[in-house]
């Protein structure tokens, strides 16, 4: 049972993956990536004063829905939404816990509404205006794969266009003991069920049984540093995009679930 | 608006929660009108306010085998698991159509954080998790990946976390499932406990009451936190097996839509909330006046039940009855869709609609839809409405089997 959509919009984010266009070389393997360690996202969709209490997971998720929509040419509010997240924002969750092992009464209000998993989602919905439905998960070590497969399915089900958007952040304080993520990572795309505007058509199955295609490897350099990110699982159908190749892959669903996709080159 | 659905068969549920373990004896103390609300009295989490606690999960951890998801929030999926024969029923599932053939969805907005606070109380001398809690249980799959283990599934499986409308939007994501063909059942479901995150959390906001909450009175003053845990078993309805043919409900409708307001309030003439019932009213393929009941959501924070009282009273005709259960159960947060789901499909199955427990003088904003006193009446169709922070609405439609 296969399911066909359209990837009409691309957006990414890491410090060494600055922007899907700005990507293109290293994605291709034309360039080295050249990490800039201080460099954040710069999510312009948001008002300034907005910008600023935004936690980071709001920023890194914003960024890339914003890209992906924008490459799409579609407008924000027309989408549905899938944000996925293994961990949400771990510098809320530390400071979350951290706090009520000290001072419990001096929690922030902010903090705790920007500490619930759906805040990129409700962030992103506020800030176009989107009044259809959006959901937020986590499927663990499997995030990208099963929430990609989630947003098409809902493209295909609606029948209608839908943004999907994974980020996952660095770990810090104690977690860091128990979460291996160090280097942030987000991915966005805007997936259609339908062909007329153009863009990589992408089929994609789940399959229990071990998947006849082999586990796409990463490209060795970007590995080496965003192997730690569940969402830089996204990198072979990343890889895929920029070379505009036609390939199949497969990336791990679950402990023993597969999805493996088709990806084609782009077309207008 | 969207297509109506072909309707899904519930072949099995189960709910756990403050006021009773399994659905007898919930139906018992909504019957009796008998609530779980009490005293805040966790040890670790002083805060001075009533709860909705499910009792003895101190002294009951899981088995050996899933010894290391150990946390309270798995505690109480374990023991929701074991109610109304669940397990048995689920794994019989399983072996049934084939462990990949089964998804797994569940709600959950918590999580197991309430293990993370207790590993950060129990630092070790260098600021360092303590080796014992070096374990899978800090994430917000937690749950997921607990209740895959105990089933031993393959297919799909993800955790939903949008606040409080988790444990609904489950079910919207197992009809999308199961309409392709992807599955060919799913268990959906919702666990969350009490922990410090959400007692401090909603105190900070000014929204927790000192006494049990009362839900669209005028005097309310906040909600009351609760705990608990539920699953449901969903099968298509058409040509269906003997258990499918035997299930007496249906769903037959969901709407997901999103404020596009405030994070942490409703809209103030409940927008969001308004296109969800609408979308799940088409999807059922009827209109407000097919609805007999409606289990709100309810919370009796000033905000919510103000918006929400007006929605009611504005689309829905005089006849439709409508309450608030959370005075039995508390909020019960990422569960909360899927144990009102349980007390709706009680309702429609026994014939014994719940009123407001805890509702003295209804505030001037409700219409006669909203309920005192429970009512033995024979109903058909029923929503279940669930919103959450963000903006993040959902609402379901249930039928007897018959009236689908």
């Amino acid at each position: 049972m296969s399911i066909d959509v359209v990837i009409e919009g691309i957006g990414l984010w890491s410090p060494l993956l600055p922007g899907w266009k700005a990507s293109q070389d290293v994605l291709n393997g034309r360039a080295e990536p050249v990490a800039d360690a201080g460099a954040r996202p710069a999510a312009s969709l948001l008002a300034p004063a907005e910008r600023r209490r935004a936690p980071d997971s709001v920023l890194l998720a914003l960024e890339v829905a914003q890209q992906a929509a924008e490459m799409a040419a579609r407008e924000g509010h027309t989408l549905r939404g899938v944000f996925a997240s293994d961990h949400g924002d771990l510098s809320i969750n530390d400071y979350l816990c951290a706090t009520l092992a000290q001072a419990p009464e001096q929690l922030s209000p902010t903090k705790f509404h920007n500490s619930v998993h759906n805040a990129p989602a409700g962030y992103w919905t506020i800030a176009t205006g989107c009044k259809a439905g959006t959901t937020a998960l986590s499927a663990g070590d499997y995030t990208f794969a099963a929430g990609l497969f989630e947003a098409a399915l809902l493209a295909r089900s609606e029948d209608a266009p839908v943004l999907f958007a994974a980020c996952d952040l660095p770990a810090s304080g104690p977690l860091t003991d128990v979460v291996s993520c160090r280097t942030p990572f987000a991915v966005a795309l805007v997936l259609s069920p339908r062909r007329d505007r153009g863009g990589a058509a992408l089929r994609l199955a789940a399959r229990a049984r071990s998947p006849t295609l082999t586990l796409a490897p990463e490209p060795a350099l970007l590995h080496a540093v965003c192997s730690d990110n569940p969402v830089a699982r996204s990198l072979p159908l990343l890889v895929a995009l920029a070379r505009g190749e036609r390939r199949a892959l497969a990336l791990q669903a679950g402990p023993r679930l597969y999805l493996e996709l088709e990806v084609s080159p782009w077309s207008n | 608006m969207p297509a109506r659905i072909p309707p899904l068969a519930i072949t099995a549920y189960t709910a756990t929660c403050a006021a009773a373990r399994g659905l007898d004896a919930l139906f018992e103390a909504v019957r009796e009108r008998r609530g779980g609300l009490d005293e805040n009295d966790l040890a670790d989490h002083p805060l001075p306010c009533f709860i909705g606690r499910v009792d003895g999960l101190e002294e009951m951890p899981l088995p050996a085998a899933f010894a290391q998801h150990d946390a309270r929030n798995n505690r109480l999926a374990w023991l929701g698991l074991n109610q109304d024969g669940f397990l048995d029923t689920a794994r019989a599932l399983r072996d049934r159509y084939g462990a990949d053939r089964v998804a797994l969805v569940l709600g959950t907005s918590t999580s197991s954080i309430g293990e993370t606070e207790t590993a950060y109380r129990h630092l070790d001398a260098d600021g360092r998790f303590a080796p014992e809690q070096r374990r899978a249980v800090h994430q917000p799959h937690s749950l997921g990946l607990f209740v895959q283990d105990v089933l031993g599934l393959d297919g799909p499986c993800l955790s939903i976390a949008t606040a409080c409308s988790s444990s609904a939007k489950v079910f919207a994501s197992a009809e999308r499932l199961l309409r392709a063909g992807i599955v060919d059942a799913a268990i959906v479901g919702g666990v969350d406990t009490l922990c410090g995150s959400v007692l401090y959390g909603f105190n900070s906001l000014g929204l927790v009451a000192p006494q049990a909450c009362r839900p669209f009175d005028i005097a309310r003053c906040g909600l009351s936190l609760g705990e608990a845990a539920g699953f449901a078993i969903l099968e298509r309805a058409e040509g269906g097996n003997a258990l499918v043919n035997k299930s007496t409900s249906c769903l037959v409708g969901y709407g997901e839509s999103s404020d596009a307001h405030h994070m942490s309030a409703p809209h103030p003439q409940g927008l969001g909330a308004q296109l969800a019932i609408e979308d799940a009213l088409a999807r059922a393929g009827i209109g407000p006046a097919d609805v007999d009941y409606i289990n709100l959501h309810g919370t009796a924070t000033p905000q919510n039940d103000a918006v929400e009282a007006a929605l009611i009273a504005r689309l829905f005709a005089a006849t439709t009855l409508a309450s608030s259960t959370k005075g039995w159960t508390g909020h019960t947060l990422g569960a909360a869709g899927i144990v009102e789901a349980a007390l709706t499909l009680l309702a429609l199955e026994r014939g014994l609609v719940p009123g407001t427990l805890n509702l003295e003088t209804p505030d001037p904003v409700c219409g006669p839809q909203i309920m005192i006193d429970n009512r033995e009446r024979t109903i058909g169709v029923a929503l279940s409405n669930s919103f959450g922070f963000g903006g993040n609405n959902c609402c379901l439609a249930f039928a007897r089997a018959q009236a689908a």
